[in-house]
């Protein structure tokens, strides 16, 4: 990962996911709130790409952005007469408090670790370049357990999210007569 | 500056830390999620720079791992949703502070 | 994948002006410094795709020859008053639309309102970056091309969405919730469709899927055609083409989400509109179509040329369905994609799946390829059949011939079609 073009791309990267994150903490409206999360998102995403996970990058994009955001956008638009404000509540101070001890112990323990690492100007062979189809075999294979478990989990949640927003006419509807 | 790991565990931290933070402090149910799902997003984030940089026998690993975490975010993100509009229906109100009865 | 060298490489061989841009790009890297020849490339990659293709395809394609093909299915003349046969006729559209006044209502959301435009063109600049033009003509060679234009493909969604919003007007966010969940639901059988072709290719990435369709010499058109019929619907429903474009639909909801809009902001809308058809369409010549290869024409044919009649034909297609079919409902719409499309998506993953594995495990020569496009072509037409027969479309009951209802002898519905849906 070497070269400017690496440097640029990561700094532009972190100023812009900083900034919507910021953003999302201090800004008065609930919806352009979620407009700084969905640039979050296209920003990690870009991260990923940076990180050698193409395919990650575009799942992120497709799953994140294409129906994560889309379904929060709906939660606010079936919402209309709650808080459209994106206030703060009271506990503001000791989150934000908490937050930055948190962050602060986290960053200091990654300073202060000497990490094994490839080194980050790699020769080629030594580049753990990660294709989609090692992914693929790698979901089938190694991990086939936990990828049969996360598809239980999907169902379970489609139909337990069907179920929560059911108006009651339609639960009459389905009762036996 | 060449990005290292330092830095993308960093931003990670601090994206960490921020979701954390609207997590904990915003008033409307759905502002709550949207820090969750930005402490997500970090520790994705962390996870595949871990699996990009270090020299373990198998870089695959912390993608198949994110593939679980980006899954069970999703799954999360439709249940609280589904939540939250229920209960604006039966309370007229999604916010945290006047939701703290089990009886309205 | 690195394509074969079909064409010279000489820097005036205009059959393949990957060339020229590349050579240079390569003088050049000498004299700039290192980060210059990135946005050299990039500006260069956008001026000749986007600039150079797409907007004028845009302008006489998608204005003018979608008014005069339209025009001519419903017999009248399209636009004739403005030049010679109405070709100036775009140009007089942008010179009126530049010159309108750029209405803003009071309590609207006015930085959302500015920025949905904006939102709004930015992905399908995007998605002309990993399109293969010819052989060393893509700007943006990925390894993931495909799944970039579905995850780019579902960011003027999300753009369409804060620009009905930010009107204030409930019309608006009707039009902006309609196209979202439209737009939601078709995507799912299109991402499966599209997993059946990546089942035999291999390869996500779109210069892949072009050369593996000139190795085996067979168009993937004729090797899945549910696929097409899939992403044809698929991506109608995601531009907001006739017969599903309930988004806009101007005798219902005045203008959906784009109600607010007048002057420059709607032609951005209007143009884009155009253009992220153009790039359905390049992406179906490329996946569907062969690309730029045409059976050993690309020798001699300049690829691009190539490329781009397939993509103006596909084009023209969009343009036929538009001037003949009606506007559906919102309801037979969603009927639609859930219960017909997705079953649909679904057996042919599993039909693919069963191909693939026959050809790998027994190491079946590749010609087997053609017996697998004449099972697939008649197993599409029966399957469309049985399902569409399943779900209740008796095609017996619907009159082929008008009659009056004094000789029918009063009022006949037809049974079949109660419930609305398919």
């Amino acid at each position: 990962m070497e070269g400017v073009g690496a440097a640029v791309a990561f700094w532009t990267l972190a100023g812009v996911t900083l900034f919507a994150a910021a953003g999302i903490m201090f800004s008065r409206n609930l919806l352009h709130a979620v407009l700084l999360l969905i640039l979050t998102f296209i920003g990690i995403a870009g991260f990923f790409v940076l990180l050698s996970a193409e395919f990650l990058a575009m799942a992120q994009v497709i799953i994140y952005v294409g129906a994560i955001a889309v379904l929060v956008l709906f939660a606010v638009l079936l919402t209309p007469r709650a808080g459209r404000d994106n206030g703060e509540s009271k506990m503001l101070l000791p989150a934000v408090l908490l937050a930055v001890c948190l962050g602060a112990v986290v960053l200091f323990v990654i300073t202060d670790t000497s990490w094994n690492t490839v080194p980050s100007a790699p020769a080629v062979e030594h580049e753990p370049k990660v294709a989609a189809s090692d992914l693929g075999e790698a979901l089938l294979s190694t991990w086939i357990l936990p990828f049969e478990l996360a598809s239980v989990l999907l169902t379970a949640a489609l139909v337990g999210a069907i179920l929560l927003v059911r108006s009651p006419e339609e639960e009459a509807e389905d009762m036996p007569s | 500056m060449t990005p290292g790991l330092d830095h993308f565990l960093a931003v990670g931290a601090v994206l960490f830390a921020s979701g954390f933070a609207i997590a904990l402090s915003k008033r409307n149910a759905i502002g709550v999620l949207m820090g969750v799902e930005l402490m997500l997003n970090a520790v994705n984030l962390t996870l595949l720079a871990f699996s990009r940089f270090s020299s373990g026998p198998r870089p695959v690993t912390g993608q198949a791992f994110v593939v679980f975490t980006i899954t069970v975010a999703a799954a999360e993100a439709a249940v609280a949703l589904a939540l939250a509009v229920s209960v604006y229906r039966h309370r007229e109100t999604i916010d945290v502070d006047k939701l703290n009865l089990l009886r309205s | 994948m690195a394509p074969p060298v079909l064409v010279t490489d000489h820097w005036y061989d205009f059959r393949d002006l990957g060339n020229l841009s590349s050579r240079l790009l390569e003088s050049l890297a000498d004299v700039l410094p290192q980060g210059a020849v990135y946005v050299l490339a990039a500006v260069i990659g956008f001026v000749a795709s986007f600039v150079i293709f797409v907007l004028p395809s845009q302008l006489f394609v998608g204005v003018y020859g979608e008014r005069k093909l339209i025009a001519r299915v419903q017999s009248r003349y399209g636009p004739n008053r403005v030049g010679p046969f109405g070709l100036l006729q775009p140009i007089a559209d942008t010179i009126k639309l530049m010159q309108k006044e750029a209405l803003t209502p009071k309590s609207a959301d006015r930085a959302l309102m500015y920025a949905a435009p904006a939102l709004f063109v930015a992905p399908c600049v995007l998605l002309f970056a990993v399109i293969p033009f010819g052989p060393n003509m893509v700007f943006a060679d990925t390894s993931v091309s495909l799944l970039f234009y579905v995850a780019i493909s579902a960011l003027p969604v999300i753009s369409a969405f804060i620009a009905g919003w930010s009107h204030n007007n409930k019309y608006s966010v009707f039009g902006s919730v309609r196209m979202v969940a439209m737009a939601i639901s078709y995507e799912v059988p299109l991402v499966l469709g599209l997993l059946g072709i990546v089942l035999f290719t291999g390869t996500l990435s779109l210069q892949g899927i072009t050369i593996w369709q000139k190795e085996l010499d067979i168009w993937l058109v004729v090797l899945q055609p549910i696929a097409l019929a899939i992403f044809f619907i698929g991506v109608s429903a995601e531009l907001n083409r006739t017969p599903t474009d309930i988004a806009e639909a101007e005798s219902e909801i005045v203008a959906g989400y784009l109600t607010e809009y007048s002057g420059m902001k709607w032609g951005l809308f209007y143009g884009m509109d155009i253009g992220y058809a153009l790039a359905a369409s390049a992406f179906a010549a490329t996946v569907f179509l062969g690309g730029w290869t045409l059976f050993g024409l690309e020798r001699w044919v300049p690829p691009w040329i190539i490329f781009i009649g397939k993509t103006h034909l596909f084009y023209a297609l969009f343009i036929w369905t538009r001037g003949t079919l009606p506007r559906l409902r919102i309801d037979q719409l969603m009927g639609f994609a859930w219960k017909f499309m997705l079953p649909l998506a679904l057996v042919n993953l599993v039909m693919v799946a069963t191909e693939r594995m026959f050809w790998v495990e027994q190491a079946a020569d590749d010609s087997v390829v053609y017996v697998f496009a004449l099972v697939n072509i008649v197993a599409a037409g029966a399957l469309v059949y049985a399902w569409s027969r399943i779900l209740g479309y008796r095609p017996e009951d619907y009159p082929t011939k008008a009659r009056l209802v004094e000789t029918a002898g009063g009022y006949v519905p037809i049974e079949s079609a109660k419930g609305g849906a398919q």
